[in-house]
């Protein structure tokens, strides 16, 4: 949703504890979008067009992370947003909230290290025909960073069949070439799943950072085709 | 014992003061304190706020320079990099409750040192950590290594400043007190900068944060304390970190402060509000009314002892004018955190408290601080290792020593720690942790900031003079590598007992050591921390001044890299060989603590540090610092599992020392054939020499035509990896 052609406005949720919004709106802005910093607290997205929960410890990530974050007065208007076809985007904590109020299937456990892993992954893209992937070519390896204690994705067998049959894996952790393998896997995720996106594609949520790899200067540019697809479905 | 009753000498003691401290006390006082005035005085002239034994050396240390905006006495240093912004740093240790409560004391450990940077308006950018552990096979190493680094991740990660470098070291030395010392960098505006001071009678005085518990009372004593058996009942003094809270404290204060709301602001750190309002009236000349009622408290029934002397985390006192004190609060409200109304700035230099509508303590702050006692300690200047008499060097089986040397604990790898730490969120970071030294853009700039931490400890055993030297010449070569120039120095000075004229005499010989590299290559100390007693059951530590240098680069154009690219050129600049004393090769290899360790050559090494740095801007080279281990080592850094190289060295070298020799300030470069005669132009009359190419899957290194090494460089960089296998977990 363009404003009488001036640049889409992309709402960034913050949290207590938040720690990406920063970045996060220094990304949307660099792409050629409006960033627009919502406070947890508030009900209105301010005629944004998308969404961008960030990562971070929101609440602190007490009781378990995003648990709180999806109680929070915003996320009511966020999945109101969501639920009309509104385009969000949850990164790293953001994807944990978006599991915790069900907007994508499946929950977050421990890394199968026990311990927060925060290095370069590769991942491959799997789907490009849904809005918020559609400026990625198909079978696309990013280099991107993850920075997580809680990336290691699960769901029963029968919910995992079904997303993989739905075609909900929109990334895959993968190996420098594109081999989807074990040893590639920097978590214990099932399936090898990085992101996750919702049947019509308008809500991705993503362990990996795409907001901190938009310059050549800060480990390359791997992440600048997402925030873009991020502010053209706004 | 009720908090008002009467001290006496026994009391006094039991608070660690000596007798004739409580004389000094009397005197002072002019009369007998109450048992909170004791704890206060015992809290605010221990050697953890009082600097006692070190400020009379700390004095000698070079604080000035057109670049410094703030020297040592403030919560962090400042100094100038350019276009209006300021860098804000200090290094501080945590060691003591770290050793009796890793995770806890560690994570508080970051949560102060932040505290110490955002307090002046400057937001982190960045932490390092320089960490000493002891014997890795030592009882109950594992969980303390593992706890420190679980309590730095947990909190470093959730505040969300990246930690971007540091270093880690093991020595038996530190069995029974481990080191852990947190550097932060912030920045600032320049015309925003806070000061911790509580000026202007009438202004109020107010709380934030943390409620108050009864967790760390005494924690500045303990810090000033050596350690017996008995530390780990010890472990209640320990206190205990929420980083949320942190977080929104450092939001929240940042915003406070554009916004102009405060006058003055302080972190309740060591010895809680009574170091912090103590010393912020003392800066200002004023003095301060506390109404102890009003302090948020957590647990029922607290004294104004326990409310003085608590050092629950997380907690900010702020001057602020009357008219400001409600948009403060609400402000406070908006970020959760609690602010309280507790007190007034009154122009009489005293601090008085009420409590449940009666007086609890009046003291006056001159004692207590500009006159807290000062000693001129006794000390025997250490003797330096006598040299080594080193067996025949020849003919070795140089490439299992290679292996030797990179499988040792003091060789390790950091990988499996760092990777623990969040090292990209701010998204700024364009050269994290494993490189020579960590580069971080200023926010929405070009303006790089780098930063390295420092110390050779066993060196500093041989030579506390010459190792602390090297020390600093070392992190200037590290900034180097990334293209930065240095602009200042904090330092982190663990040593043990001060009592002891043998850890004196170490303590005094490292400062001069520090004090003349920096005044000679014009870089200022700005801010520091001495923590002394690192000794357990008589046994001290080895001398770990610990060097934290922030560099500046003008504009970032390239990404510095830190390994080593097919077909690119091998250069060393600087003496092609090293020394040997004091280096690992004799300490792992050969078993022997013995020197020399060289003295520091400041025109070699500035000349060598700028052109290496021009050239890395430039990004015509590749380089790294040849430190511990020397050259071979250095190698093994630059190059890859599947990236070797082919080098020749003269047929009549010294190869241990071209192998294995350190210091002399030198650098291991590489180059594109393309830009070789631009390097050579650059290093014109000084020492560099071409060894060979990059290329191969092994390292082979030639004396002439006879090999002298060849090892699989998959396995020479697998080796520091071993070390810290344990860490990776279940992960398969």
């Amino acid at each position: 949703m363009t404003d009488g052609g001036r640049r889409p406005r992309v709402a960034v949720v913050i949290f207590p504890g938040s720690n990406c919004d920063r970045d996060a709106l220094a990304a949307v802005e660099a792409v050629g979008g409006e960033a627009v910093p919502v406070w947890h607290q508030s009900r209105d997205l301010q005629r944004c067009g998308a969404v961008l929960l960030p990562g971070g410890y929101s609440y602190g990530n007490y009781l378990r992370a995003g648990a709180m974050a999806a109680h929070s007065p915003v996320m009511k208007a966020v999945r109101r947003h969501a639920d009309q076809g509104g385009a969000v985007l949850g990164i790293c904590n953001g994807f944990q909230i978006l599991l915790e109020i069900g907007l994508l299937p499946g929950a977050m456990l421990m890394n199968r290290s026990l311990r927060f892993i925060c290095r370069d992954v590769h991942v491959r893209v799997e789907r490009t025909d849904l809005p918020l992937l559609r400026t990625l070519q198909p079978g696309q390896v990013l280099r991107l960073p993850i920075a997580h204690k809680e990336g290691n994705w699960f769901a029963e067998p029968a919910v995992v069949r079904e997303v993989e049959q739905q075609g909900a894996v929109a990334l895959r952790y993968c190996d420098p070439s594109g081999q989807v393998r074990a040893d590639a896997n920097p978590n214990g995720s099932l399936q090898n799943v990085a992101g996750l996106v919702s049947r019509e594609g308008t809500v991705l949520g993503m362990m990996p950072h795409p907001e901190r790899r938009i310059s050549r200067l800060l480990g390359g540019e791997d992440g600048w085709a997402l925030m873009r697809a991020l502010v053209e479905a706004a | 014992m009720r908090w008002d009753a009467e001290a006496n000498l026994e009391l006094a003691r039991e608070h660690g003061l000596h007798p004739q401290e409580w004389e000094r006390l009397l005197a002072a006082l002019g009369r007998t304190p109450n048992l909170v005035e004791l704890g206060i005085f015992s809290a605010l002239w221990s050697e953890h706020c009082s600097y006692k034994s070190s400020r009379a050396h700390l004095r000698k240390l070079p604080a000035q320079g057109p670049r410094v905006i703030q020297g040592p006495g403030e919560n962090a240093g400042v100094v100038a990099v350019g276009q209006g912004w300021v860098a804000v740093f200090k290094m501080e240790s945590h060691n003591h409750p770290s050793f009796i409560e890793p995770y806890q004391g560690a994570a508080t450990g970051v949560g102060g040192i932040l505290r110490d940077v955002f307090t002046m308006g400057a937001r982190p950018i960045m932490a390092l950590d320089s960490l000493r552990f002891g014997d890795p096979d030592a009882p109950r190493m594992r969980y303390l290594v593992d706890g420190v680094v679980r309590g730095i991740s947990d909190y470093g990660n959730c505040v969300g400043v990246p930690t971007v470098g540091g270093e880690v070291d093991f020595h038996p030395s530190y069995n029974g007190n481990i080191l852990v010392n947190a550097m932060v960098v912030g920045v600032a505006r320049e015309d925003g900068i806070f000061y911790g001071r509580a000026s202007g009678p009438g202004n109020h005085v107010v709380y934030m944060g943390s409620k108050t518990g009864r967790d760390g009372i005494h924690g500045a004593t303990m810090a000033s304390d050596a350690f017996d058996e008995a530390a780990a009942a010890k472990r209640p003094t320990v206190q205990v970190g929420d980083p949320l809270t942190e977080k929104l404290l450092i939001e929240c204060c940042l915003e406070l402060m554009s916004r102009g709301l405060v006058v003055g602001i302080q972190d309740m750190g060591a010895a809680g509000l009574t170091s912090s309002s103590f010393e912020m009236a003392s800066r200002a000349g004023c003095g301060l009314v506390l109404d102890l009622d009003a302090v948020p408290v957590r647990e029922h029934g607290m004294t104004p002892y326990e409310l003085m002397l608590s050092e629950s985390q997380e907690r900010m006192l702020l001057i602020v004018t009357p008219g400001n004190v409600m948009s403060v609060i609400n402000l406070c409200k908006r970020w959760g955190l609690d602010a309280t109304d507790i007190g007034r700035v009154i122009g009489e230099p005293v601090v008085r408290a009420t409590f449940r509508g009666g007086p609890a303590f009046e003291l006056p702050i001159a004692p207590l601080v500009d006159d807290a006692p000062r000693y001129e300690r006794p000390f025997r200047r250490p003797e330096p290792a006598a040299p080594a008499t080193l067996p025949a060097l020849r003919d070795r089986d140089w490439g299992t020593e290679l292996k030797t040397l990179l499988a040792a604990p003091q060789l390790v790898s950091a990988r499996r720690i760092w990777q623990q730490y969040d090292q990209s969120v701010g998204a700024a970071t364009v050269v994290g942790p494993g490189a020579d030294a960590a580069l971080v853009l200023i926010p929405g700039t070009r303006i790089g900031l780098a930063a390295t931490t420092d110390c050779n400890s066993f060196a500093c055993g041989l030579d506390p003079y010459c190792g602390a030297a090297q020390a600093v010449a070392e992190a200037v070569r590290n900034l180097a590598c990334v293209g930065a120039e240095p602009v200042g120095v904090t330092d982190c000075l663990n040593f043990g007992s001060p009592e002891n004229p043998t850890v004196m005499g170490q303590f005094v010989a490292a400062i001069e050591g520090v004090a003349e590299t920096c005044r000679v290559l014009e870089i200022p100390v700005v801010s520091g921390n001495v923590s002394f007693y690192n000794q357990t059951s008589g046994q001290s530590i080895l001398p770990t001044p610990a060097i934290g240098m922030v560099g500046v680069v003008a504009e970032v154009r390239h990404v510095p890299r830190g390994s080593w690219e097919l077909g690119e050129a091998l250069y060393v600049l600087g003496p092609l060989e090293g020394e040997l004393g004091g280096s690992r090769y004799l300490q792992i290899i050969l078993g022997l603590e013995a020197g020399p360790v060289p003295a520091v050559d400041h025109v070699a090494e500035r000349r060598r540090s700028r052109v290496v740095a021009e050239l890395v801007r430039l990004g015509v080279v590749a380089a790294t610092d040849i430190s511990d281990g020397g050259l071979v080592t250095a190698l093994v850094r630059m190059g890859s599992p599947d990236c070797g190289a082919d080098l020749t060295i003269p047929w009549d070298s010294l190869v241990a020392r071209v192998l294995f020799g350190e210091w002399l300030g030198r650098f291991l470069l590489a180059v594109q054939p393309a830009c070789e005669p631009a390097l050579v132009q650059a290093c014109e009359g000084m020492e560099l020499a071409r060894l060979g190419t990059v290329g191969g899957d092994r390292l082979v290194v030639r004396a002439g035509k006879r090999i002298v090494l060849s090892e699989s460089m998959a396995e020479l960089c697998g080796l520091p990896e071993r070390q810290l296998e344990w860490m990776e977990g279940v992960q398969g």
